[in-house]
């Protein structure tokens, strides 16, 4: 069974106040998310992203198509004792702590005050803000509100978790914390949906990816199927290269750019073997830093995909 | 505990850690404090001039709290987007609605009942004080009759919240103020609709005033202020009667407001 799934998904939403006109912000998304996927939804900014999850969410209701979470339509709230979600920056009650916040939402799950409590020590604990959790949340600033954010998406340990743009607002480490968590969350089972325009991350963590642009699903598939995995060529650095090895490197097609105090990157072709060039150009004097094949990287897939899709989107086509 | 009940007590929670609520609180207390001292100004009159003051103090702060924060109650949640979370959780639109509702009540009978309590302390003063002014006055200063009064002020500030409710679930606050404000005012006035006829010829108009007067909430049976101050009888059965009215009023307000909020967008 998947556990999200979504046929024809369109939402248009009016636009203009005097003479409202229909603006197409998702245009038949049909898209299957097996149980257990880290699956990255991706795009640009205005791509559809945060629609999407605002109706699998039914934060908004669609114009036409259906989804489903777990096998039953996105108006259920029984799925909702399911699931987590944090949505793209995040924001609470000013007044409550975040502990008081967690207890609140654990309450709403049916959780004792007591259970609840234990889950606030344990999840505030593992997003790195257990310390603050009885600080009043508007002392928080943006990154410590979105750790609050996934805190509370995990409060009723869904089986699946939808993030929008969960890395928005935190700094290196707290990206890293975050990576982890999700990758913790992988290990237990957990259906993770996430939204990101932040392609490192999604490189790193996700086993399937969308890439939505303009309102249409562009891509999708297992990153092993859309990404070119095959070396395109290598690149090598190297140090200490004088003339006679940028001669040998040059000779051999290999495109050398300075780097400075003597260092260079070389462009070696697929068709050339990197281990005698390697070789050839160690025995003329040159010291050798590094060494790395070009294989094609989601950026790389996402800037063709983004930029190959039609262009033509505003006003919603009858 | 139900969803609608936890929906309220963090309604009540968020909204008893606002300063602006003690402010107006202990404004309307230092008010009724105050009469006291102005009752002196006004031979034989002053323990009138004390309930009186007393009880529109309740009425009119009680009227700020429910406006001012019923109006941002949901609009709050909706532009800060704090609903987002809340909704993704196991609670029905009508129940976040109806707990938002429930918990500002909940802040409004209790900010109400710190103004009676210092209300009736300064009535208990005034008692002990024994004014001989006081004793000239046919209605002892610690009257229980006061209380009806009080509990038709609690459920027209229920109306008014649930107004107030009603208007912010697709309304900007501003706007929500002014429509609440307005109703509260033309309510207010409502039995002159009734007596339309008298002074117009226009059977149009007639009809409209009619139709108005049986659309718009009366707030004007709810006030019952001068009669308790002035010692005249309150029957149980009009309190009742009109109690009965204005919860009927509140179902109807709140069911239109969980029905538009519904069918809403959360752009």
């Amino acid at each position: 069974m998947d556990a999200i799934r979504t046929e024809g998904l369109t939402k248009h939403f009016a636009v203009g106040f005097w003479r409202p006109r229909p603006y197409l912000a998702l245009d038949s998304l049909t898209l299957h998310v097996a149980a257990g996927d880290v699956f990255g939804f991706l795009g640009p900014n205005g791509a559809g992203k945060t629609t999407t999850l605002k109706l699998l969410m039914q934060l908004i209701y669609p114009t036409s198509g259906t989804a489903e979470i777990l096998g039953r339509p996105v108006g259920d709230v029984q799925v909702r004792r399911r699931i987590g979600y944090l949505p793209e920056n995040p924001y609470f009650y000013d007044y409550l702590t975040a502990e008081e916040l967690l207890v609140y939402f654990g309450g709403l799950f049916g959780y004792s005050s007591t259970d609840s409590r234990q889950r606030a020590a344990r999840l505030l604990d593992e997003v790195g803000i257990g310390a603050e959790r009885r600080l009043q949340l508007r002392k928080f600033s943006k990154g410590m509100l979105q750790r609050v954010g996934i805190a509370q998406a995990l409060v009723n340990d869904p089986e699946v978790v939808f993030l929008d743009e969960p890395m928005s607002g935190l700094d290196p480490l707290g990206r890293r914390d975050i990576r982890q968590l999700i990758l913790r969350l992988r290990e237990r089972g957990c259906t993770v949906f996430f939204s990101s325009h932040v392609l490192s991350d999604a490189q790193a963590l996700c086993n399937r990816v969308a890439v939505l642009a303009g309102g249409r699903l562009a891509a999708s598939g297992a990153l092993s199927e859309i990404l070119d995995v095959h070396a395109r060529g290598w690149e090598l650095v190297i140090a200490r290269a004088s003339d006679a090895v940028l001669a040998r490197a040059t000779a051999a097609g290999v495109k050398a750019t300075p780097l400075g105090d003597g260092r260079y990157t070389l462009d070696v072709p697929v068709d050339v073997a990197p281990e005698q060039l390697l070789t050839a150009l160690v025995e003329a004097g040159a010291q050798p830093v590094s060494l790395s094949p070009v294989q094609e990287t989601l950026e790389d897939f996402f800037v063709r995909q983004v930029g190959a899709a039609p262009k033509d989107r505003g006003l919603a086509r009858d | 505990m139900t969803t609608i009940a936890r929906v309220a007590l963090s309604v009540f929670r968020e909204s008893v850690r606002d300063r602006i609520l003690y402010s107006i609180v202990v404004f309307a207390v230092l008010l009724m404090a105050a009469s006291y001292l102005l009752g002196q100004l006004t031979a034989g009159q002053d323990l009138k001039i004390i309930k009186d003051l007393g009880l529109a103090s309740i009425a009119t702060f009680g009227l700020f709290i429910a406006v001012f924060i019923g109006i941002g109650l949901v609009w709050k949640e909706v532009e800060k987007r704090s609903i987002y979370s809340l909704l993704s959780k196991p609670v029905r639109r009508s129940e976040f609605v109806l707990g938002k509702y429930c918990g500002l009540v909940l802040t409004l009978v209790v900010n109400v009942a710190v103004m009676t309590i210092a209300f009736y302390g300064v009535m208990a003063f005034l008692d002990w004080r024994m004014d001989p002014l006081v004793g000239e006055w046919p209605v002892p200063p610690i009257d229980p009759h006061m209380l009806k009064a009080i509990a038709l002020i609690v459920v027209e500030l229920m109306l008014v919240t649930a107004i107030a409710l009603f208007f912010s679930t697709f309304s900007s606050p501003f706007l929500s103020a002014g429509l609440t404000i307005g109703l509260w005012v033309i309510g207010h006035f409502n039995t002159d609709l009734r007596n339309f006829e008298a002074v117009v010829d226009s059977p149009a108009a007639i009809w409209l005033a009619r139709v108005l007067y049986y659309v718009l909430p009366n707030f004007a049976a709810f006030d019952v202020k001068a009669q308790v101050v002035h010692g005249q009888p309150v029957a149980m059965s009009y309190v009742g009667l009109v109690a009965l009215y204005g919860f009927a009023y509140i179902s109807l307000v709140l069911t239109a407001a969980v029905v538009i909020f519904s069918r809403r967008d959360f752009k």
